[in-house]
Parts: C-alpha cells; structure tokens; sequence
C-alpha cells in the first residue's frame, strides 16, 4: 500500500521536476487520445512539439511562436500574483476583451487622422479597459466579501455579449458593406501594432510581455508588496498580524491582472487579428490560467510555459492541416497539462512510502 | 414591441424547463459543498454530460438512456477532479478550473459529428382531466419526467441532509473533517461519494439542455450554466429548497429575457441576454453578506497524518 508523509518543507526538486514530468505525462496521454482517434500518435507528437521549431516551415512558425505567446505569458503574470496572494481572477477572458475594446475604440474615434500619439493613447486605453473590469470583482470583493471567482467568470460572458453589440453597432465598420466587425486596424498606421522588425513576429506585446516578466520578478522578489503577496498566500493569519491591508492586495492584484489582460487584447486586435469582430477572443485568458500553473507562478517559469503553451497553439494548427487532428484535441490535451501538473505537485509536498500505516 | 404576445402560462411553464438544469446542477454541488468540498468543474461536467447524453439519445433513440449515460459521465469526470483534491492532495480550485478547461475540449471532441442533428425527443407526461386543466394544467402537470425528477432530488436532498445519518455524517465532515475523522467517519470515502454525486446531478443537468431544452448539440453550449449554479448554491445559503426557488428565479430572467427579445423589445439582443449574468452578480452581492451557513471546512483539504 502506498502512504503520502506530508514533506516538512516542500521539495524544491520537485517544484522544478513536476513541470516536465507533467509535460511528459500529457505527451503520453496525449498520444493515446491521438490514438483513439486514428491518428499515428509519434508523428502527432512530432508535428507539435518539433515541426514548429525544427521543421521544414520552422522560419513561418518561429514568429507566430512569439505572437502566440506573448498574450498568454502577459495574461498569465498578471494571474500569477493574485493566485499566489490567494485572489482568484478566473475572468481575464473578460477583461482581454474589454481591452481590446477601449483600444481600438480609441484608435478607431481619431480615424483616419494619423498622429505618433495615437498608438500610445490606444495602449492606455486598452490597460484602462481591462483594469476597469477587474475592478468590478475586486471593489465587490472588499466592499461586500462577495465570491471574486464567481463574479469575474459572470463578467466574461457579459464582456462577449457587449464586444457582439459593439461589432454589430458602434465599431462596426461603415465601409464593411453591413458585416459584423470593425475597421482593421492593420490598415491603419498610427494604430497598427506592427512587427518591430519585419517579418520576426516582435510587436510591442512581445516587448511588454518582456517587461512584465521583469517587472513581476523584482516585484515578489525585491519589493514589500511582492512579500506581502507572497506572504498572504502562504500564511494568510500571519500576514494579517504582519500589517498586511487585505483590501489593498485584492485591489492590486486584481488591477494588475485587469490591466495586462486588457494590454494583451488591446495588443491582439492592433495587430496579429486586427479588427474587433465577435469571435475575437480565442480563450486565451482561459488557456492563461494553465500557463500560470505550469510555470509554478513564478515570472521565469511563466516565460517558459507561455512558450510550451503558445508551441501546442501552432504545433496543434499543423496537426490540424497536415494530419486533420481536430482542433479540440489540442484543447483536451493543454487541459490533461494542468490534471498532471496538480496531480504530480504531490510529490513536490509529500513522500510516498510503501508498507503499511505503523499504529500509532 | 408587442408585449401582449407573451403568455404568462407558457412563460411559467417554459420557467420551469428553463430551470431544470440549474437545479440538478446546484443541487448535486450543494450535496459536494455540505461535505466541505469545492468543485468548480460543474461547467466542465455539465458540457460533458450535454455531449454525452445527446450522442447516446441519438445512437439509442432513448432520451432516456441518454440522462443515464450523462450522469455516468458526470461522475466519471468528477472522479478525476475527486483524485486530484482527495488523494493527491491538489488544490481545489486549481483543480475544478482544470476539470472545466479539459471538459470544455473534450465536450468539443466528442461532439464533433454531432453538429445540426435533431435528438430523439422526449415525450411529455400527460395526464387526461389534469393536463387539460386551464392554467394550472400546462404549468404543473405535463412536462418530461426529468423535470419532476429534479424536485424530487431537492426533495431528497433535503430530507437526507436535515433527517438521516447519512447526511449528518455529510454535514459533520463539512463542518469539521478532523473531528469527523476522530469519530472514525472515513473522511475521504465520504467527499469521493459527494463528488460523485455532484458530477451525475451535472452531468444530468447538461444533458437536459442538449435533450430538451435547446434540442440541438453546439459546442460551448452550457454558457456558463455552470458557473450560474455555483452562485445558485451561495444563493441558496447551502438549502435545497431554496436552490429551487433561485434556480426559478433564474429560470425565470432568462425565460422573460428570451420573450423579451422575441417580442422586439427597443433594448439590443446582447444587452438582454447579459441580463442573466448580471442578475447572478448583483443577487451574489446581495447575500454575500451572509456567510454563515456556509460549511466550515469549504475547500480545505483533508490529510490523515499528524
């Protein structure tokens, strides 16, 4: 029989391992599913995990690897702090799309004036947009102690009904010939979110998601907020005695996590998609939540699963034209990642050892 | 606008299906939370449940097969979030949003050929003399079987929980899992079999909307019911019989929202149909005041060594 003896400290090893054993777990698992539905699991793995990187096409896929994942590792920072702290922001699907919002909504009100201001203005706007939702969950939270899992997540769905009536009515392009969807932005240059070197992939999201990983390291390393955050999540009793204001962590974490979120739509729909449509958003503020997980919430393991991630994303589109694998098994495969990640955190708190219980 | 044009007894009997799987969901996760467990899957288990259900309603032309299937798949996917929290000692809401997120894709998966097929359609009750009763006929008499079913289950729920040993020892280990486990109650058995139970109440309930209330497969199609009947459980200060009350009310915005919208009303469609989300914050801000009755040791896990 096997028994779990609780760790007096959490191994550090296994803090790191579990990641990787997880990611090979899912390989496996992963292939089975593949299996079931008849496609050659090797040459599935292969095409997901190689192809994008190695392949023949790597120079094609090499950028979208960045476009894909800055969004995911800028959303995923931001989460990362209020998870640590204990402050569950679900709703950064929400705030993403109010971000994308407010930015091109600013964008799109100086058209077609071109100006150097615009793009920057259309930055503040969109962390405006996404802090602003979050907002909601995190003043109802201090005000009434009211659930902010629960409320962020209802926001989500409130955020796709109104970006479905700004695509229909007040975004919506007057030369679209009454089609849904706005102007496009990538057609527009003061607001157009273009590669920084041609053809690399390197917008300002990547940059800002550069600098949000810095930010968020000398943040819970080197500042007292990031103590107290670290310290709310680890011992919330001692945290209070050791002065730490409740209300203020939920206002930060939440904001902060609202305003990347928004900074990562408003990116989004400025450059790589380029219009506000409604179907717009791609879960990435869902897919978010595994990237903070897996990179054991810390900024540097973030910046690492926000690649892994962002790699599935690609190596999944080739899997889907190469060997028709449905789109929805890449889905169930990032979500068997997060299962095996929590389930071999185990070991990372207990030891397993054999035998039987000893009678106390 | 023509607002004569909505029934008032259609609008209460299309409440009530309206409500159904909300109130098999909640009342399968107030079961998971009076036994100190917080499953966030319920969104995840429902879609799965909804596929479930509809592909074997299909291949079997059985609806009711179909519930059974769904509920078994329910369960099964909640086996997975109970070895996670229960044995590997995972948190519980990490593991309940990864339980949604892998029940979301796998729902997408599974339901791939399903797209645009009608299901076999289940048959309503109907009783001659009662069912033909002006007013109260179409409104409490002649609906589908699973319906009733449902308020039988809070019915159940409730008497269980407030009546027998059985939810006692529920409650206990909600309230106080270290004591409960010194009285030699097997603590982990206890919350597996909640989860359990949980899981085929969602699975049911998502079913009921692929089965009968939409009549059709879409992907994502649970649209944060889900998530709704979690408020619904806060709602209903963790008592069955007010789970039905909320998940009427519930019902009844998205009923009266859907009329609405049909009736031409000068408000856009997207407003209206953010109403029910909307509703379900403000009526969380409303009672989250009032936290007492929540079980003690909500989502706190269990570890037997000293």
């Amino acid at each position: 029989m096997i028994r779990l003896e609780k760790r007096p400290q959490p191994s550090r090893a296994w803090s790191m391992a579990t990641p990787l054993v997880a990611v090979l777990a899912t390989m496996i698992a992963g292939g089975l599913l593949f299996a079931i539905l008849g496609k050659n699991p090797v040459e599935a793995i292969r095409t997901i995990f190689w192809e994008p990187l190695f392949g023949e096409f790597a120079f094609y896929y090499r950028p979208q690897l960045l476009v894909k994942g800055a969004p995911l590792v800028l959303i995923a920072i931001g989460l990362s702090l209020g998870f640590r702290a204990g402050i569950w922001n679900i709703g950064a699907e929400g705030q993403y799309i109010m971000g994308a919002l407010f930015g091109a909504g600013m964008g799109l009100a100086f058209y077609p004036h071109e100006a150097w201001y615009i793009f920057p203005l259309m930055v503040i706007s969109g962390a405006f947009g996404g802090w602003l939702w979050a907002m909601i969950p995190a003043l109802l939270k201090v005000r009434f102690g009211t659930n902010e899992i629960l409320v962020s997540l209802m926001l989500v769905y409130v955020a796709e009904q109104f970006l479905a009536s700004m695509s229909l009515g007040l975004l919506k392009n007057p030369e679209g010939f009454g089609f849904p969807g706005s102007r496009n932005l990538q057609q527009y240059e003061s607001a157009h979110n273009a590669d920084l070197i041609a053809g690399s992939g390197m917008h300002w999201g990547v940059v800002a998601a550069l600098i949000a990983v810095i930010f968020a390291y000398v943040l819970l390393n080197r500042h007292m907020l990031g103590y107290q955050i670290r310290l709310t999540g680890e011992a919330p009793r001692a945290a209070r005695f050791a002065g730490v204001k409740p209300a203020r962590l939920i206002l930060f974490c939440l904001g902060a996590s609202g305003m990347l979120a928004g900074l990562a739509g408003m990116f989004e729909v400025s450059g790589p998609s380029g219009q506000v449509s409604i179907d717009f958003n791609v879960g990435y503020g869902f897919t978010a939540i595994i990237v903070a997980f897996l990179g054991r919430l810390h900024p540097v393991g973030i910046l690492l699963a926000g690649g892994l991630m962002a790699l599935t994303y690609i190596g999944g589109d080739i899997a889907q034209s190469n060997m028709g694998l449905p789109s929805a098994a890449i889905q169930v495969f990032q979500g068997m990642l997060l299962f095996f990640l929590l389930a071999f955190d185990l070991l990372t708190n207990f030891r397993l050892r054999l035998g039987k219980p000893e009678v106390a | 606008m023509d607002l004569s044009a909505i029934n008032p007894v259609l609008l209460v009997a299309s409440l009530m299906v309206a409500a159904t799987p909300l109130l098999l969901a909640a009342v399968g996760e107030l079961v998971v939370e009076k036994a100190g467990v917080l499953n966030l899957g319920v969104e995840g288990m429902m879609i799965v449940g909804a596929i479930a259900g509809f592909a074997t309603a299909v291949e079997s032309g059985s609806p009711l097969l179909g519930f059974v299937v769904a509920a078994v798949a329910g369960a099964a996917l909640s086996t997975l979030f109970a070895i996670l929290t229960q044995f590997a000692q995972a948190n519980q809401v990490a593991s309940g949003l990864s339980l949604t997120l892998f029940g979301l894709g796998l729902s997408a998966l599974m339901g791939q050929s399903y797209v645009g097929i009608k299901p076999p359609q289940m048959q309503d009750i109907h009783i001659p003399l009662l069912s033909d009763l002006p007013v109260v006929g179409p409104i409490i008499f002649g609906h589908d079987i699973i319906l009733y079913f449902g308020i039988a289950l809070i019915a159940a729920v409730w008497m269980v929980l407030k009546y027998t040993r059985v939810g006692l020892i529920l409650r206990a280990v909600g309230e106080n899992h270290d004591a409960a486990h010194a009285l030699g109650y097997k603590v982990l058995r206890i919350r597996v079999l909640a989860i359990l139970f949980g899981g085929a109440c969602a699975g049911m309930g998502g079913a009921y909307i692929s089965l009968i209330r939409v009549p059709q497969w879409t992907e994502g199609m649970t649209a944060g019911i889900g998530w709704i009947a979690l408020a619904l459980v806060v709602f209903a200060s963790w008592k069955p019989w007010r789970v039905l009350l909320g998940a009427y009310l519930f019902g009844g915005v998205t009923v009266v929202q859907l009329n609405l919208q049909a009736a031409g009303v000068a408000i856009p469609v997207e407003y209206l149909a953010m109403s029910p989300y909307l509703i379900t914050i403000v009526v969380l801000v409303i009672l989250s005041a009032d936290k007492s009755s929540a079980p003690a040791a909500l989502g706190r896990n269990f570890h037997a060594s000293r």
